[in-house]
Order: structure tokens, then sequence, then C-alpha cells
């Protein structure tokens, strides 16, 4: 049955997974993200990040309310590089000629 | 993502008859520090434990790792899986040349699947100095057995169709090079090691150590372990845990962003990198694009932050280079430290002035790579014995930075991109 449970749509990580995961030691909300990959796909854990928390709480025997969220990473939404290209924020190398250049 | 753990089929990924789960118990969390152990590796990064996994192997199986954090915290787990034999001293075109041949028999070894995918190198140079560098380079790769070769931008844009050639004026190809997926690499050295009897605990801190000339007493947040060797495989943290021994060990962290794409389709078959910025990216066997840019000024720093100076200049620099990726999406970016040393070469071998402290640091970013050969060459010494000491031993000691700069005799490398 647990490997029926989908915990995280992106990575299609299972209840059965996460339990996995925990078997083999790694218990760890950031553990159990590097074993199983969920939290890194398109959503980057905004869907599954509660779920898996929970489901984690669960299996470790653990109050929920002692398990944190894992790093979150930016960019907040998933977004274009050529868009990204454009931020003024880019350091301009030697061989970088005007402003026209990255501009996709 | 879920790792292809090739025995799993009959394994543990189902409950046992009893509804119980039968645990590996991988870690220990529980389980006190033993109170004497034959070496004491600290940091169970890929350097700490592959040579925790080549001591077991040759026998020296009374071997404990302690680490602060968890499995792929630090840079083993933050870099961009780059293995390459692209070097311009012989002496790490030759290590990375066993690396690679320990790669590509890891999967089999170890029983776990690290999607180690020999798709290789291509460094693109923009000026005539940049060729000329590359031209020695690729001499003395040759001189080594390595197949790089110098190519014209029409023949690098055969092998990288979405290039942009506009500025390139050569490239430097080696098909041998290639990608993995760091992760599973530290946890096929940790279950293995830990099947021949070494014990791994993460999450315990190193608080003190004491020197008793000989043998040490590491103090731990766990608990006190006396060791006959103390191994330092602490990456970027090497200079802390040396200075608990009063050896100073002259790197520093400096901190290097990475980020990665959403998953396409296969279509880049090489690591491509350009000197100029020291630009590079991949496609992982997942489908996404994992790179990075060097940023000048990026000081010493233990922060591991993300900054949106980092990616607009790779967004920058990518799509000038491949202007067809300017319609990808970035998922995430991330940062691990490097741990710098002042020649760019590693610094292993004894602490001149404490016999049995022994380093594994100073790798500049490419401990991953080097990681396979330089544990084997560990194991097979402190396992071993005199004879089987490696020049890299003599050559690459603590004791270089007392005299002064690199000398003729360890030339300074010069090839830390990417």
């Amino acid at each position: 049955m647990a490997s029926k449970i989908v915990c995280c749509r992106c990575e299609d990580v299972t209840l059965a997974d996460l339990e996995h995961s925990v078997a083999r030691g790694y218990r760890d909300i950031e553990e159990v993200k590097r074993y199983t990959g969920f939290g890194t796909g398109p959503c980057q854990g905004k869907e599954c990040l509660a779920v898996v928390a929970a489901a984690l709480a669960k299996i470790n025997g653990l109050d929920p309310s002692t398990i944190g969220p894992f790093t979150s990473r930016p960019p907040l939404a998933p977004t274009p590089i050529k868009i990204l290209a454009r931020d003024p924020a880019a350091h301009r190398f030697a061989d970088d000629s005007g402003d026209d250049q990255g501009d996709g | 993502m879920q790792p292809n753990d090739m025995e799993d089929e009959e394994d543990a990924s189902a409950p046992d008859s009893s509804g119980e789960f039968r645990v590996p118990a991988v870690f220990q969390k529980e389980d006190p520090l033993p109170q004497a152990a034959e070496v004491v590796i600290v940091g169970a990064g890929v350097m700490g434990l592959s040579i925790a996994y080549h001591l077991a192997k040759r026998g020296m199986t009374d071997v404990v790792v302690v680490d602060r954090g968890y499995l792929a915290e630090g840079a083993s787990g933050r870099n961009g899986g780059g293995i390459r034999q692209q070097w311009s001293t012989e002496i790490n075109i030759r290590l990375m040349q066993d690396s690679v041949a320990l790669c590509r028999r890891f999967a089999v070894e170890l029983g776990v699947n690290v999607w180690f995918r020999q798709g290789g190198y291509l460094f693109l140079a923009r000026s005539a100095q940049e060729v000329a560098r590359l031209e020695k380079n690729i001499a003395l790769q040759n001189r080594c057995g390595v197949g790089t070769k110098m190519l014209e931008p029409s023949a690098a844009k055969e092998i990288v169709p979405e290039l942009n050639l506009e500025g390139i004026v050569g490239a430097a190809y080696n098909s041998t090079d290639g990608i993995l997926f760091p992760w599973p690499f530290l946890w096929g050295y940790a279950r293995q090691a830990i099947a021949m009897g070494v014990k791994v605990f993460t999450h315990t801190q190193v608080n003190d150590i004491d020197a008793h000339r000989p043998g040490f007493t590491v103090h731990t947040s766990r608990g006190s372990i006396r060791a006959k060797r103390v191994v330092n495989a602490a990456g970027s943290w090497s200079p802390q845990i040396a200075r608990l021994l009063s050896v100073e060990v002259p790197t520093w962290p400096i901190r290097h962003e990475i980020c990665s794409s959403e998953p396409l389709k296969p279509f880049l078959r090489p690591m491509v990198s350009e000197l100029a910025s020291g630009l590079y990216c991949s496609q992982s066997m997942r489908g996404e694009i994992v790179g990075g840019v060097t940023i000048p000024g990026h000081g010493s720093t233990y922060s591991m932050g993300s900054t949106m100076s980092f990616l607009a200049t790779y967004a920058r620099r990518l799509v000038r280079l491949m202007p067809v990726l300017g319609d990808i999406k970035i998922l995430r970016q991330w940062a691990g430290p490097y741990d710098q040393s002042p020649d760019g070469n590693p610094i292993v071998g004894e602490a001149p002035e404490l016999p049995d402290f022994f380093l594994a640091c100073g790798f500049v970013g490419h401990g991953f790579m080097m990681a396979p050969i330089v544990g084997k060459l560990y194991g097979d010494w402190l396992a071993g014995g005199p004879a089987d000491k490696h020049e890299i031993f003599e050559r690459y000691t603590l004791a270089r930075f007392r005299g002064g700069a690199a000398t003729d005799s360890h030339p300074k490398e010069d090839f830390n991109i990417g």
C-alpha cells in the first residue's frame, strides 16, 4: 500500500520510498531529500514538504513539531535563464563587451 | 532519483514477514562510540569514506569515521560531479587516470549506481593565450597517455551543435572524461566500508583532540575515543580540526555556487567549460543542466548562501555560449566550499611535527574526483607499509609550505577550473 501513496509528485517519491530511506539510516529531512530526491523537482518542495515531514514524524516516532523544513533554494519559482541573464547583478568579465550581450 | 541500489530487489525495500523493516543500522546513531580504534577519520565526505573503504579492503577494519553532519552535507554533496584527466601537472593527470579507472568499476564493486557517464570534457578558449595554455597541457596529457585533442571551433561545434562559436578560437577535448552523481558515491563507500567492519558516526561533532605521542584521544559530542592514528579529511573545515592539535593547515574556504535547471531530454554529451569565465555546465543523468561560473572576489567564507550575482553571471555567460539554453528554467541554486590551498595542490601525508596525524585536505574543489585514487593510495600505505607509500605523500606534504613558495619539484597546478 505504501508503494501506492505518492508523497512527492514531481519526483515520484512514495511513502514506501520514505520508509526505505529511514530503514537505510537516512532519517533526517535533509538526508531523506538526498536519498529519495523528494522536493528536488519543479515544485522544489512547495507541494510535498509538509506531507513528507508528517510521514517522517510518523515513521521516526517523533513529534511533527520537531521536524523543520529542508533548506529552501532560490529562485522562488523556476525562472528562464534568459531572464536571469538580463539582471544587472551579473559580473562583467574582461571579455564582456557592451551591455547587449546575454540577452538571449 | 531513487538510487538504484543493485541488491535492493531482495533487500530492505520491503518489510519482512513480521512486518518490520530490516534495519541495516547504517550509521548506528544510538550506539555509543567504541572506546578505541586503530584509525579515527574526521570527516565522512567522499575523501574520508574512500580512505575508510580502502583501509578496510586492505584488512584494516578497526576504523571509525566521525562527521558533525550528515552524508553529503558538505562539499562532497554540493559539487558538479565532474571527473577529468585534463590537468596541467603530470602527477594530477596520472592520479586522475587512475581515478577514472576506479570510477568505471565503482558501480559493480560497490553495488550502487553512481550514474557515471564518460561524455568527455570540452574546454573552450577565447584567446591565443588560452589556446597556448591548452596546447601545453595537451602535450603533457598526451605524454601521459590521455588522448586529449586540440580542436578547431568548427570541430567543437560538431560535438556540441548548440555552441555559439562567436569569439571561440579553439577547444580541448578528451572523450574519456565524464560526470557522475556525487551522492550515491558516498552511500556506496559508507555502506561497503560498514559491511567490512568500519563504523561511521554522522551527527557527531569533534570538539577536541589530545595528542599523547604516541596516540590520540578524540573528544566528540558522542563521547571520547582513543586512536593510534587520526586522519583529517574535514574538507574546508580541515584547518579547524588541525588547530585542535596545534597544526597549522594553510587552507581557506572559498564559496562556490552552482545551479541546476529543469530536466531536459538528453542532448549535451560532454561537460562544457570556457576558460575565460570558469563557466562550466553538463547534463546530468536526470537531464538537468548543472553548472557554475567563477566570480572573482568571492572571499574566504564558510557561508553557503546563494547570490543573485552568481545566478545572473552564470545565466549571462551560458546564454552567450549556448543561446538555445535561454529558454530553459533554473530550478535551484546552492553553494559549497572549496578547500583552497596556497599552491593549488592538495595537502596529504603525515603532519611533519606530529607523527600519526594524517592530512587529506586542500583539494581546491576537486577532492571529489581525486577521492577514489587518493583513498586507495592512503589505504595501500596505512594498511600496508612504507614500501606502499605513494609519491604524493612525499611531494604534497604540509612541509612544502614551510620553505616558501611552490618550487619546480612541486609545480603549481593552474587548471583548477569548474
